[in-house]
């Protein structure tokens, strides 16, 4: 077992930690507030290959793979968590039609994605279909060689501002999962329309809308693989979703980590550093064993899903901890800070809030359970294979 | 045009750090990165291809580490690497460093232009690319913030003290910039992929592959000893001044004046 990286990981993760702190963290705050999407940092993002991380160069990807992306986004999510996720999602949904397109669908979409040219969103929740995502109900009815779509679609990370919609529809009422299909649908195609920017707590510069679609006609060239396959695409990106968002979560966890240490050598009370204070010092050393745990965690899963092995039950694990270490992490570097944590001229509450979506999002971690749960439980109580 | 970039691998931060006890820089964590103001020398040299055509070469003296550097160079855009690595070369002062780079850019026979930033972060002497223009014989342009090439010529915008000047010199020549000059591209993840990879375009040059003697070159070959460094021990005196914004102004004028802080003409 060999934990180091390789020159060219190396490399890539310094390349992403140094626009990172160049570019994302000195304005993270300000398009928080602002509710600001930049898309310019977008296309910044395209020029350094970060669109395209695991697509192939014919396709106009790099193909790095899933270790070296999630380097990447751990790095982006330091200096902006909102503006990582949303490039993960990009990536998911590039790589989703890039695995089950046709040649020309990958022509017309992967490379302008893949290129950071075009942004893509995934879409699968509704209202009535969160958790239980299977349960949807927008519907696309064929007609005259294509579909009429109609519904509501929820919580689309870069919704308005995307440009490639990866959407879940139903396409038959026969079966629940087997009836889902998923359309590719471009911004701008009649019928189609977005809510608002909704207010969140956190991630606010990444947009999150709701889809409309109002008797919106989607050609039949627009459907990813065939009718009902729907659902398992959106299964299979999200598991790869999953180690993504591990390594944002990651990446956050180890910004609010280091600034709560730099602040703690260099605030005195009591005449010395309150790093002195063993009671913060054990704070320090839980919190610096959690990151590590979930960062091995992460990477495991990414290793293996680069080797091409299953890894529902690693990546789910791997989102699960890092998720809730980031969460319990970045609420401690609020409680090292004091009440200059609680404060919104420090950046560590904003830490916090942004922590708390990624226990949310691409599967609660009560969904990311349920996955675990039923990994462990398929062998009926016989022992696990060994994966190593 | 053919340009020769010099770039040094530093510590990354700008408040390099001395140990107390033993007076040496604290490297440990600090990771290590192109100097600043070579990553403007870099993305000039490269504008300049770019528009001109031509080859942009790096080159390093450094330890074996200090390949990074140059395969970050080749990641934003450069056209071929070069690192002067060899334990002879270890622990030289600025001449001997000059003398090294200069022996190397000799051997690379073909440039128009030595391009090199200001000073490095982790020494601040700015004395390499003037050595370098000397070893060299050529003209020299320091403190460039604009660059402008013509046939057989450039003209740069130096920034002086008090304003700035516009100068013109014949190539081959030396330039040493500022900061202020470009905004420095990032390297891109399929360049270093390439850059990496064990066909990259990169050179390592020994002692004998330049034809140095070890008296030459390294800590043997330097005018100069370190015999300490410290950080001098200013203790920091702040005095609040009250009143109106006129009378503040005028209180901190006649102060900056009784400390004779020269406050331009
Ligand atoms: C900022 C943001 C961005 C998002 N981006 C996207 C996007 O780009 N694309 C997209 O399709 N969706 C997106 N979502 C939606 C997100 O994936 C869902 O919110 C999430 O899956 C949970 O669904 P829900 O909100 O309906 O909660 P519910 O499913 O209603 O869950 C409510 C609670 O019940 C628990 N629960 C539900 N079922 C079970 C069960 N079987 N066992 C145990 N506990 C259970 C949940 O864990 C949770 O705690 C986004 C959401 C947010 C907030
Ligand atoms: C919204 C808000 C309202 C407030 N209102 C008032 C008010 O009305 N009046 C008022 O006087 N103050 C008020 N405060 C200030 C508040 O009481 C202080 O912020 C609090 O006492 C902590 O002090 P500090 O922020 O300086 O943190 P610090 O004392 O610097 O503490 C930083 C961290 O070090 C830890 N620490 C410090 N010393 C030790 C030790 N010896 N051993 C172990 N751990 C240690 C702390 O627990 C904390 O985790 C308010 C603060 C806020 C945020």
């Amino acid at each position: 077992m060999d934990f180091k990286l390789s020159d060219e990981q190396r490399l890539i993760r310094k390349a992403a930690r140094d626009f990172s702190f160049k570019e994302l963290a000195p304005n993270a705050r300000e398009w928080e507030e602002k509710h600001h999407f930049s898309r310019e940092v977008f296309e910044m993002m395209g020029d350094l290959d970060f669109t395209g991380l695991y697509v192939p160069e014919e396709y106009d990807g790099t193909n790095v793979g899933r270790l070296t992306a999630a380097l990447v986004f751990e790095e982006l999510a330091k200096g902006c968590y909102a503006t990582a996720v949303y490039l993960t999602v990009h990536n998911m949904v590039t790589n989703l039609i890039c695995q089950y397109g046709t040649e020309e669908q990958k022509e017309r979409w992967v490379k302008p994605l893949a290129r950071g040219e075009k942004l893509g969103a995934y879409s699968l929740t509704e209202a009535e279909a969160g958790s239980d995502a299977a349960a949807l109900s927008t519907s696309a009815v064929r007609k005259n060689g294509g579909y009429v779509v109609n519904g509501t679609k929820l919580y689309v990370t870069s919704g308005g501002v995307a440009d490639v919609y990866a959407v879940m529809v139903r396409t038959s009422d026969a079966h629940k999962s087997k009836g889902i299909s998923t359309l590719i649908v471009e911004k701008g195609t009649p019928g189609f329309a977005f809510g608002p920017h909704e207010a969140k707590m956190g991630l606010n510069a990444s947009p999150t809308t709701e889809l409309h679609f109002n008797n919106c006609f989607v050609p039949e060239e627009n459907i990813l693989g065939a009718e009902g396959l729907g659902f398992n695409f959106a299964m299979t990106a999200l598991n790869g979703g999953r180690i993504n968002i591990g390594a944002c979560s990651v990446g956050l966890a180890q910004q609010a980590f280091d600034y709560a240490l730099a602040y703690a050598h260099k605030r005195q009370q009591f005449g010395k550093p309150i790093v002195s204070f063993q009671a913060l010092q054990f704070m320090f050393a839980d919190m610096a064993t959690e990151i590590d745990a979930a960062r091995l965690m992460v990477y495991r899963a990414a290793s293996l899903m680069d080797e091409g092995e299953d890894c529902m039950m690693e990546a789910a694990m791997g989102k699960r901890l890092a998720t809730d270490v980031a969460m319990r992490v970045t609420t401690d570097a609020v409680q090292i800070l004091g009440g200059y944590g609680y404060m919104k001229s420090y950046p560590v509450e904003m830490y916090m809030r942004f922590a708390k979506i990624g226990q949310i999002f691409e599967g609660t971690n009560q969904i990311q359970r349920v996955v675990i749960a039923r990994e462990i439980t398929k062998y009926k109580g016989r022992k696990r294979p060994d994966s190593y | 045009m053919d340009i020769v970039v010099l770039v040094k691998q530093v510590p990354n931060t700008t408040e390099v750090r001395i140990d107390p006890k033993t007076g040496n820089l604290i490297r440990e964590g600090v990771e290590s990165i192109i100097n600043p103001e070579d990553r403007h020398a870099l993305e000039a040299a490269l504008q300049i291809r770019d528009n001109t055509g031509g080859k942009v070469t790096v080159l390093s003296m450094g330890p074996p580490q200090a390949i990074d550097g140059i395969c970050e160079a080749l990641a934003m855009g450069a056209d071929r690497g070069i690192l002067l690595s060899d334990r002879i070369f270890a622990g030289a002062d600025t001449w001997a460093t000059s003398t090294t780079l200069g022996r190397a850019i000799r051997k690379i026979e073909q440039f128009d232009l030595v391009l090199a930033g200001r000073q490095a972060v982790d020494g601040d002497t700015a004395q390499i690319g003037p050595q370098v223009a000397e070893y060299l014989g050529i003209p020299q342009l320091t403190y460039v913030q604009k660059l402008e090439v013509r046939e057989g010529a450039v003209i740069a915008e130096r920034a002086l003290e008090d304003g700035c000047e516009h100068i013109e010199a014949p190539t081959p020549v030396l330039v040493t910039v500022l900061s202020s000059l470009n905004e420095p591209r990032y390297p891109t993840v399929a360049g270093l992929i390439d850059s990496t990879r064990p066909r990259a375009p990169i050179e390592i040059w020994n002692g004998a592959d330049l034809g140095v003697k070890a008296y030459e070159v390294g800590l043997a070959g330097s005018l100069t000893q370190v015999v300490k460094t410290f950080t001098p021990k200013g203790a920091r005196n702040t005095q609040y001044l009250e009143g109106s914004p006129a009378a503040v102004a005028a209180q901190l004028i006649d102060a900056l004046r009784k400390k004779e802080i020269r406050l331009g003409e």
